[in-house]
């Protein structure tokens, strides 16, 4: 669980850990922590799963993956956590979520492929198809358009304060 | 242009980022370079925006919850519809995508119910219905991405 005290620091890195010598140092400085602490509190944060990734957090678009697609299914109750799994395996798929199904929408499953152009995104989804034997489900597949909006969320909760980025929620 | 250190942390610290107190040290003795250039790399990488950042992954619902949201809007009211949803701070992610279900959102909050509030406010505002679609199940372990960067 997290406490004050790892929401604060969650807070202080959400926006990038600053590229200096001795960046928990300084991140500790901010918050009146050691840098000891900040070590110590960001990997039990990581290996909590709290933190689901610590690293370089690229920008798919300007490094010329530009094709984005979310493909939905409607996979039987029963067996959509085991498809979950192994769409997840997949080394090109980024995000793999089960979610519920609604009367005008009737999918439950759903992953992302970033690709370099849509026809490699759709050979892509082809091959995990075949992989996971999903050809018989009904599926659709929406390329994004125009991006609106994309940024980190501001969460403002009761208290404390943390402003955090989230995956795809 | 990319140099292959560029490359190499564009790809290789993604994740298990080093918690030691001297990380880009320890990247730079990983490289084989010094850790003046390692950092000057990041901060180009980050000044031509091809890294957003170094920092953490967190996944949905940990802290607060989330909710992804599909909205059906005529192609003419899209970008009023998008410019109204965008406005609130609670909406991250917003895309136009391919379909029906053109309008889709992330929205996070810290409770439940104050969600549900922005929601039917963004019903009301735009006149569309919402398909409310929280997160059941996250199957995904994210290691990172795997960019090719051959020809970069």
């Amino acid at each position: 669980m997290l406490d004050a005290r790892d929401f604060q620091l969650l807070t202080e890195i959400q926006s990038g850990l600053p590229i200096s010598p001795r960046p928990y140092h300084d991140i500790g400085l901010a918050l009146g922590m050691s840098e000891a602490e900040v070590i110590e509190r960001l990997a039990v944060l990581r290996q909590t799963g709290l933190i689901k990734r610590l690293g370089v957090i690229v920008k798919h678009r300007k490094l010329g993956y530009r094709a984005n697609a979310m493909i939905v299914w409607n996979i039987p109750d029963a067996q959509v956590k085991m498809l979950g799994d192994r769409i997840s395996r997949s080394s090109f798929v980024t995000l793999c979520y089960q979610r519920p199904r609604t009367p005008e929408w009737p999918y439950n499953l759903y992953c992302m492929i970033h690709g370099k152009d849509r026809g490699t995104v759709l050979a892509q989804l082809e091959q995990l198809s075949d992989d996971c034997d999903l050809q018989a489900f009904d599926r659709e597949i929406l390329f994004s358009r125009r991006c609106f909006k994309q940024r980190g969320a501001l969460y403002r909760p009761v208290a404390p304060a943390p402003s955090a980025e989230f995956a795809h929620g | 242009m990319l140099t292959d250190l560029h490359k190499h942390l564009l790809n290789d610290f993604q994740r298990d980022f080093p918690l030691v107190e001297r990380p880009y040290l320890e990247i730079a003795n990983q490289l084989g370079v010094s850790e003046d250039a390692v950092l000057s790399a990041l901060t180009e990488l980050c000044n031509s925006q091809l890294i957003s950042r170094i920092g953490p992954i967190i996944p949905p619902n940990q802290i607060g919850t989330s909710m992804l949201v599909a909205m059906a809007v005529p192609e003419s009211e899209l970008q009023r519809a998008a410019d109204i949803i965008s406005h609130y701070p609670e909406v991250n992610h917003n895309y136009e995508r391919e379909n029906r279900f053109n309008l889709w959102f992330v929205a996070v909050a810290s409770t439940a119910e104050q969600l549900a509030r922005v929601l039917d406010a963004i019903e009301s505002e735009t006149g569309y219905k919402t398909q409310r679609l929280p997160l059941l199940n996250d199957f995904h372990i994210d290691l990172g991405f795997r960019l090719d960067l051959t020809h970069a």
